[in-house]
């Protein structure tokens, strides 16, 4: 009978850190921005079926970023956690910041228990408040903890690249169309400053409107409407800067 | 539902032990909801009075509430019980929605409002009944489409117009007369006001408009652009002009007799 390696935990826990990060980092980014309306999320993906960034609650969105069936078992979680709660109390009392402890809970759990493998995602749960400052956007890495976030984030591969690209150029205040390009922009130069073009049909993207008359501020942007943003802002762009990217779009 | 049940069996509805009771209990009580459809769409109708026993307990309760983007449900009976069936009816629409990432069909709507209505059988039978009417615009079909229930849960669609509640039988007879299947939308809002002031003339516990307080019927309609609901201007314009007409003719439009 062969007795056990002995392995210290710091060593334990960063071979588990390690296995996560590099699960997240196969796959595409996601990246969500604040606007003067509301919060873009953008992602990059061909499915039509399987998403990324899907509703939560009124104001509530959620993407996600790593290994599907393990962040779809967590946004189911987070439907369930969310229509109970405003079922029992109240629609006004589902918040951003209960859902992120929620989820920060389930994953630091799963990270630091021996028996599971840890989860290979990254999520980010976003709510839209009354005026852009009571806009509300948490990062939750694979490890459990939280970071509060600003104006614009991304995860997932080759996030740390797009991230400082974002902050960079975003500001507050921007207008849709303008957050969308910048979106688009950060996502294609993914690999190593190469360009790539990224079209409609390979984008995911939905909004946390806060002007939308109804109580579900969530929208998807699809097909033709997606199409003619794109455009407006590549029009725009040509104007000014940018000839390069106006190739076949 | 079912993971409600699993998780938080005190919630529903049906999971409550009722005492024993002599007779009925008097608690509120909704009254009359009517529903017509229009082609491209279906209005759905309520009054606003909520009655316990000979008493008015409240003039101003809302019976029509919209269950999803394309449907809305109309209540009748035990008000309390049918504010929180109607409450779940739209958390699960909901749920199911954002859990699938699909709308359920109309159909399957209805059918889940059935089980809903048959969970509460039980009591029911102890005389706190919920019977709603339920309306939606069925977008498979591209037309609006009315569904009657019993206590039971019994399901049945109706072709044209509707009514449930303690007047439906006065404005089931006003719709009666009154409908024709080229009516537009205008003329349909028109029509459900109508009926509902003639089931309020003859049914005490279901309310007219209330010109003193500003209390009109609620007025819904959902189209292929979805729910919508009359703003009080818009109800209370329509009512102002059925009674001015009523002040000459008290019983209403004639209907013609071949």
């Amino acid at each position: 009978m062969s007795t056990p390696f002995y392995v210290s935990p710091q060593q334990a826990m960063a071979d588990r850190a390690e296995y996560a990060r590099k699960g997240i980092a196969r796959g595409r980014s996601v990246v969500v921005l604040q606007y003067t309306d509301g919060i873009v999320f953008v992602a990059e993906n061909p499915s039509r079926a399987l998403h990324k960034v899907s509703e939560i609650y009124d104001r509530i969105a959620f993407a996600a970023v790593g290994k599907y069936n393990e962040f779809e078992n967590l946004r189911i979680g987070g439907v369930r956690y969310a229509d109970l709660r405003g079922y029992t109390y109240d629609r006004h009392d589902v918040t951003a910041r209960g859902l992120a402890n929620v989820y920060a809970q389930t994953l630091g759990t799963i990270f630091s228990s021996v028996g599971e493998k840890p989860y290979e995602v990254e999520l980010i749960v976003a709510e839209v408040g009354a005026a852009p400052e009571d806009d509300q956007i948490y990062r939750l890495p694979h490890d459990g903890s939280i970071v509060d976030e600003h104006g614009a984030v991304a995860v997932g591969g080759n996030s740390d690249q797009i991230g400082s690209y974002l902050d960079q150029r975003h500001r507050d205040g921007m207008s849709l169309a303008e957050v969308l390009k910048l979106a688009v922009d950060s996502l294609s130069r993914d690999n190593n400053g190469a360009d790539r073009t990224l079209t409609a049909e390979q984008l995911e993207v939905a909004v946390l409107d806060r002007t939308r008359p109804q109580q579900r501020k969530f929208k998807r942007i699809l097909g033709r409407q997606l199409s003619r943003l794109l455009e407006a802002e590549d029009a725009s762009a040509t104007k000014t800067d940018e000839p390069s990217d106006e190739a076949d779009e | 539902m079912d993971f409600l049940g699993d998780h938080s069996p005190q919630l529903l509805p049906g999971n409550r032990p009722l005492p024993a009771t002599l007779g009925a209990v008097e608690l509120p009580h909704g009254t009359t909801i009517v529903a017509a459809t229009f082609p491209g769409g279906v209005v759905l109708a309520g009054d606003r009075r909520a009655t316990m026993g000979n008493i008015i307990a409240q003039r101003d309760i809302e019976k029509v509430f919209p269950a999803d983007e394309y449907s809305a449900v109309g209540i009748a009976g035990t008000a309390g019980l049918a504010v929180e069936m109607v409450k779940l009816f739209q958390l699960e629409l909901e749920h199911y929605e954002k859990i699938e990432g699909a709308v359920l069909s109309l159909e399957g709507k209805a059918n889940r409002l059935s089980t809903m209505i048959r969970g509460n059988l039980g009591m029911a039978l102890q005389g706190l009944a919920v019977v709603p009417l339920f309306a939606g615009y069925d977008t498979d079909r591209e037309k609006g489409r009315i569904f009657s229930y019993d206590v039971t849960g019994g399901r049945s669609e109706e072709h044209g117009f509707a009514s449930t509640g303690s007047g439906s039988v006065f404005a089931r007879g006003a719709l009666k007369k009154l409908y024709r299947k080229d009516l537009t939308e205008q003329q349909t809002t028109t029509l459900v006001v109508q009926a509902l002031y003639d089931a309020a003339d003859d049914d005490s516990a279901t309310g007219g408009p209330d010109v003193a307080r500003r209390i009109f019927p609620i007025v819904t309609v959902i189209t292929d652009e979805g729910f919508k609901k009359l703003s009080e201007a818009e109800s209370s314009e329509i009512a102002r002009s059925i009674i001015e007409r009523r002040l000459e003719q008290p019983d209403g439009p004639r209907a013609e007799l071949l």
